[in-house]
């Protein structure tokens, strides 16, 4: 019995991470980006530099007023944020956070966030599709087909990767790289695996919507995609959601390349605890260049969006699992 | 004891638990005063027009396809990966010859136009021609 009690407690810490780490993001997403645009953002609600302006922006969502539109199919408008959120926090399992807190050390780690990060997909076309609404669904099917159209770079580079460290297990992948900044993975088969990073963090900025990805939420053409019809809570799912897939996209990038937890110094700094830290500053500063490329690049035009997948990044990608396939057992 | 798979259930459950009680948590603070037109979709301001599951492009449907194939093939490119180092050149020839009829049909669906968004007109070859087609090439 507590045993169970202690996975309980291990399963809730990831969430507590989600929702501070979610509300402080917030913040430094407006923040960064007024000062990209030569202007101040908040200034005032908590006194300094509106610090509480996330907060009251939630507490402002809590008191909305949910709107069910008219002859929308009202059981998956409401599972639709319940999928997309349950999905992308299950990806959180199998992320080791330092050496001794992984939640499901599970042998098949990284296969197993590639598959159940497959179910946004899902989530998304049911809440485009329920919605009732043409901007929702233009936004959904655009969502999806840039989601999974992304997906196969994305899974290429992970998999060059793994043929480098020869394992699924992420909490493994992290202990290879632990002898400093010389030994992650990002250096390794030079220039390979940093051509690798490229692709990986190029198409996950796709895998989650992110500018210059954006065409599903594309604001002046199809108001705000598929959350178009959501109010409240319920479009507060789906941007919590979204900001938990930012990090997850980001944490793997730390894990695979930058060696996860392990200090950047090799044996100094590198009990546990501080363990945490990197993983969380590393990951914490991927989505700082996610938030800082979103105010700095236009978006995309779809034709561009499938043309940068299906005949640049594929490609590449393929010739770099061969490469680096062929210099391994040289090696 | 559990197993490492039923943790990852716990954190379904969490998830869902999360999002279903925060649902329900928020249904008595917020208010709840529908009104028709409160509950109409919402399309700028206008009365929405026709229906809205309209027909989309047929494209979202070839890039399905072909995205379907690679998948596939990339889920079976996993195990090989993890053993890769110990089976040595005989893994690397296998997979060389396994990617090859992959990307044998990824160029033929280059070679035909269908990785582009707008699709160019269908070129057909001399032996793929009706009447018709010579006709519109003659014009």
């Amino acid at each position: 019995m507590p045993e169970i009690f202690n996975m309980l407690i291990a399963s809730f810490i990831p969430l507590l991470f989600i929702l501070i780490y979610a509300v402080v993001i917030l913040w430094v997403e407006i923040k960064v980006a007024s000062h990209v645009q030569d202007r101040l953002g908040y200034m005032y609600t908590g006194g300094f530099h509106g610090i509480a302006q996330p907060i009251a922006d939630l507490l402002k969502l809590l008191t909305k007023e949910h709107i069910t539109p008219a002859n929308s199919d009202k059981i998956f408008f409401t599972l639709a944020p319940v999928l997309v959120f349950a999905s992308s926090y299950a990806a959180y399992a199998a992320l080791p956070f330092t050496s001794t807190f992984i939640a499901a050390n599970l042998n098949v780690g990284i296969f197993y966030i590639i598959a159940i990060t497959s179910f946004v997909v899902i989530g998304i076309l049911m809440a485009g599709w329920s919605s009732n609404n043409k901007y929702s669904l233009l936004g959904a099917m655009r969502s999806v087909a840039q989601i999974v159209s992304y997906e196969i770079p994305t899974v290429l580079s992970i998999l060059t990767v793994v043929v480098a460290v020869g394992t699924l297990n992420l909490q493994e992948i992290c202990e290879i790289q632990k002898g400093g900044i010389s030994s992650w993975n990002i250096f390794k088969y030079p220039p390979f695996m940093l051509i690798t990073f490229l692709i990986y963090f190029t198409a996950s900025l796709a895998e989650v919507n992110r500018t210059p990805f954006d065409i599903p939420e594309a604001e002046s053409e199809l108001v705000a995609g598929y959350h178009t019809e959501y109010t409240g809570m319920k479009f507060a799912m789906f941007y919590l959601a979204e900001y938990a897939n930012m990090f997850l996209v980001s944490g793997i990038a730390a894990i695979l390349f930058f060696g996860g937890w392990s200090s950047p110094f090799g044996k100094f700094l590198s009990s546990p605890g501080w363990g945490v830290f990197w993983f969380v500053s590393k990951g914490l500063f991927f989505v700082f260049l996610q938030i800082m490329l979103r105010w700095t690049l236009p978006r995309l035009r779809v034709d561009q969006l499938m043309y940068v997948s299906w005949k640049v990044l594929t490609p590449i990608s393929f010739v770099n699992l061969m490469m680096v396939g062929l210099w391994a057992i040289l090696k | 004891m559990l197993s490492e798979f039923a943790k990852v259930l716990l954190f379904l459950i969490i998830g869902v638990v999360f999002v279903a009680g925060a649902l329900i948590a928020n249904r008595f603070i917020r208010p709840h005063r529908p009104n028709p037109e409160k509950s109409t979709i919402y399309e700028c301001g206008e009365e929405p027009v026709g229906n809205p599951w309209v027909k989309f492009n047929i494209r979202f449907y070839t890039v399905a396809l072909i995205f379907l194939i690679f998948e596939v093939e990339v889920v079976f490119l996993f195990p090989w990966a993890v053993i890769y180092k110990e089976l040595g050149l005989f893994a690397f020839i296998e997979m060389v010859v396994f990617l090859l009829i992959l990307i044998l049909g990824y160029v033929y669906a280059w070679a035909k136009g269908d990785l582009e968004w707008d699709k160019p007109k269908p070129k057909y070859t001399k032996f793929e021609m009706g009447e018709k087609e010579v006709e519109e090439v003659k014009a």
